[in-house]
């Protein structure tokens, strides 16, 4: 697409790839963030992801409506975070295992259910036209912008003030900073973990729809390619805060299109290299963040801790 | 709340526990105990550990329900199902550890506490609020501060401002200053006894600090072994009095002398050591420190300001940033090799934590120094039965009350663990240098003098011992030399006979 605009081409194919490609990351990452806060982490997003993914398509195919499908994408998010939030605040239960058990559950199920979904073209998300103004058709494409990711980008926000304003974001971080101190207030640490977990769940799921209802735009078994396990390690980037989520999220999403940026003005060599630079930057963003010698700053206190008996 | 006020504010309300009796299984945790709070009073709630005092007031503020017997509330009997029914009734209670949010600003905090409230928070509403009420509170504290941030003492009164704001009249304080400095026990319970002594207030505080219970209370109650040992106005009772219905008999107070090695020479030394905390600023600047054989070297300080990381260091557990360690005059990299030749043991805070592995067993535990040498092991493999044997004889030395050697350590009482530990660190017939870090943290009477006891009896045989401790008490019983520790810095040291006192504390609080 790039082709009339030269070396040009490279940049905005980056900024293009960001809006299109950072829906999915923003959303499981907002949704980790808010899993995390209140003390339980949650690997099984990437399985989320994919249910999501999966549950949009078909829904959207078999009704005809791409929202339908956004909305069931969400439901089925819930759902297994029902299923996190309830085995992994079992005595002796490790998040962790259960994330990782719940990964291979989801992308299972998805790929069980989505068979059918593969070939089929379903109905997909309608999108804002934000580059009428340009002439230029490649500009155009670039700012064709899914309704999805404008909800993301104002959701980041909303759980920042969430976070400092409302009781029950206060009573969230207490819950994952100090179990005993919001437990001394009355306040049931599983009812409020579990509602956490559900609502990060419901976000992924959504997350899911942007995949398959906007970009790429279809269903298939590598469509996730490892972004739900991405966006966790991009919370602990974030430091915990939702709108350094955001910028996160667009950071990979930038990282995520300069393979095809590159390769769409000629540059072949190293395609699968730079295709791999968001795996890349993962890896590095934990080296640089994680020291055996300090602790993170805005880590929840409570954090992946075990869980004590349930009181 | 000023004396300008025309309507006098009525005395809190009166509080009765009745023939109180709480059963866990066949464990009888109180047996028919009643203690009345009178209305704006100060009353204290005496015994060992396990005596039953934190039962009994789980019961009045609702944790547990009583087996039987009623507790009443201005007179009147009230079924206080749970912790928010107690609150409605006006009593509040501050917890022995912190319940407060430590990465959430005091402002936060407080208004997170309130039992209910509007879903979303007005901040600047709130602030203004808060401001208003910091005014006419006893204490005062920086409302923006996030709560880790604060010391031990501020933590400590933002609790009881959290009971103040939730405007609870009756306060009942589980062992409010086990983790402050005298000087800020004083500053706490001061301030709270001159709000009782204005009819603000009724306060029932569980304790275990006699100084504390003769300062500032009116009447105590003492329990033991969950039945009521006595009660009385402080006034006529004289703290051997309270001593004997604590612990029911006289005790006998065994004390080691100290004996003066001749020649002493350095066993530890540290040469300007520094280290990082957790969040990368220095815990530790430029320390230097001797300390030498058959001596004990305390090192005062109120909690966070580089002790822990101090002790970290000389065990392993985190490396310096700048300087030397030195043991016996060569350098010291503390690694099991090193501990081993130069018989370096460490009592570390929180032995549970620190120096155990809670799921196994005494004997394994006893074992963890010697385990992988003759006779406990020969080339490669484990004599099983030889750990259990030499455990047994430890567990005897060192009277551990524990059901058996297989018994998981984790299950022991506090006193019990911290008795493991020092039966595995003391064991040593080479020993030379031993580290203690606040030894006696949260143990009872009798545990905290035969922990002393062995302490001196160390240093007696000529270990060099390096005790740092919050508890300023303990390290005047103890050292022979005392430093205080502030803000990471060494800043003040005198042997123990010209210690004084008043300066210490200015010190600690880094004045």
């Amino acid at each position: 697409m790039a082709e009339a605009l030269g070396w040009l081409g490279v940049p905005l194919g980056i900024i293009a790839g960001t809006l299109r490609g950072s829906a999915p990351f923003l959303f499981v990452s907002l949704g980790e963030c808010l899993t995390e806060k209140s003390g339980k982490i949650n690997l099984g997003l990437e399985g989320t992801l994919l249910m999501g993914a999966m549950s949009a398509y078909g829904i959207s195919y078999l009704t005809g409506s791409p929202w339908l499908g956004v909305l069931s994408a969400g439901v089925a998010g819930l759902l297994f975070g029902f299923i996190h939030g309830f085995l992994s605040q079992q005595p002796r239960v490790n998040d962790v295992a259960v994330g990782i058990a719940m990964i291979i559950f989801g992308s299972g199920l998805a790929f069980f259910l989505g068979k059918p979904f593969i070939q089929p073209s379903a109905p997909q998300l309608p999108t804002l036209d934000l580059g009428a103004w340009s002439q230029s058709p490649p500009v155009q494409a670039a700012l064709q912008i899914s309704p999805l990711f404008l909800i993301g980008v104002a959701i980041a926000p909303v759980m920042q003030w969430f976070f400092r304003s409302t009781r029950w974001g206060l009573l969230i971080r207490a819950v994952g900073d100090s179990p005993d101190a919001a437990r001394a207030m009355g306040v049931s640490i599983y009812k409020v973990r579990l509602l956490s977990i559900m609502a990060g769940s419901f976000l992924s799921g959504i997350g899911g729809a942007s995949l398959s209802l906007y970009y790429p735009g279809s269903w298939s078994e590598r469509i996730s390619s490892g972004q739900g396990l991405m966006a966790v390690a991009l919370v602990i980037f974030a430091k915990w805060r939702p709108m350094q989520c955001l910028y996160a999220s667009l950071l990979f999403g930038g990282a995520q299109a300069i393979g095809p940026a590159l390769q769409s003005v000629g540059i072949d060599s190293y395609y699968y290299l730079f295709n791999a630079s968001p795996y890349i930057l993962t890896l590095l963003i934990m080296i640089i963040t994680c020291s055996p010698k300090r602790t993170l700053t805005g880590v929840p206190g409570a954090l992946g801790r075990t869980n004590e008996s349930r009181l | 709340m000023s004396s300008s006020s025309v309507i006098e504010k009525p005395l809190p309300p009166d509080l009765e526990a009745i023939n109180l009796s709480k059963h866990f299984g066949t464990l009888v945790a109180l047996d028919k105990v009643s203690l009345h709070l009178k209305p704006g009073s100060f009353h204290a709630l005496l015994g060992e550990n396990g005596a039953g005092k934190s039962t009994l007031v789980k019961c009045v503020m609702g944790f547990y329900q009583p087996t039987s017997g009623d507790v009443c509330v201005g007179k009147q009997s009230r079924g206080i199902k749970n912790p928010a029914a107690a609150h409605q009734l006006g009593i509040g209670m501050v917890y022995q550890h912190f319940t407060s949010v430590p990465a959430m600003t005091v402002a936060e905090n407080l208004v997170l506490s309130r039992f209910e409230g509007s879903p979303l928070i007005n901040w600047q509403q709130e602030r203004e609020q808060l401001g208003a009420f910091m005014d006419t509170a006893p204490f005062h504290l920086p409302l923006e501060r996030p709560v880790g941030e604060l010391a031990a003492g501020e933590k400590q009164k933002l609790e009881i401002l959290k009971q103040l704001y939730l405007k609870s009249r009756i306060l009942i304080l589980d062992e409010p200053t086990s983790v402050l400095t005298p000087d800020e026990a004083d500053e706490v319970l001061g301030l709270l006894r001159e709000e009782v002594t204005k009819g603000k207030l009724s306060v029932l505080m569980i304790s275990h600090k006699f100084r504390e219970v003769t300062a500032f209370a009116d009447e105590v109650t003492v329990l033991r072994k969950g039945k009521l040992a006595g009660q009385g106005l402080v006034k006529e009772l004289t703290i051997a009095d309270m001593g004997a219905m604590m612990l029911g008999e006289a005790r006998e107070v065994k004390s080691v002398a100290k004996t003066t090695l001749e020649n002493p020479a350095p066993v530890l030394e540290l040469r300007e050591l520094g280290a990082d905390k957790d969040n990368g600023l220095p815990a530790l600047e430029r320390i230097n420190l001797t300390v030498n054989k058959g001596e004990i070297v305390g090192i005062a300080g109120v909690s966070g300001n580089g002790q822990k990381e101090l002790v970290e260091v000389l065990c392993g557990q985190r490396s310096p940033t700048t300087g030397q360690v030195c043991v016996n005059g060569q350098p010291y990299q503390p690694t099991r090799k090193e501990m081993t030749k130069h018989q370096v043991y460490v009592l570390p805070e929180e032995p549970l934590q620190n120096a155990c592995v809670p799921h196994m067993s005494v004997a394994e535990n006893l074992a963890l120094r010697t385990f992988d040498r003759p006779p406990q092991s020969k080339r490669g493999f484990l004599f099983l039965n030889v750990i259990r044997q030499m455990a047994r004889a430890l567990i005897e030395t060192f009277s551990i009350r524990t059901p058996s050697a297989q018994t998981p350590v984790g299950n022991l009482s506090g006193g019990n663990v911290q008795r493991t530990v020092l039966a595995r660190e003391l064991s040593s017939e080479t020993i030379q240098l031993l580290i203690v870090s606040n030894p006696c943290f949260g143990l009872d009477f009798s545990a905290v003098e035969y922990i002393h006891s062995q302490i001196l009896a160390a240093r007696n045989r000529g270990v060099a011992i390096l005790l740092v401790s919050e508890d300023l008490d303990e390290l005047l019983i103890l050292a022979d030399r005392l430093l205080v520790m502030s803000e990471g810095k060494l800043v003040y040291e005198s042997a123990i006979a010209d210690a004084d006192i008043a300066t210490i504390g200015h010190r600690m609080a880094g004045h």
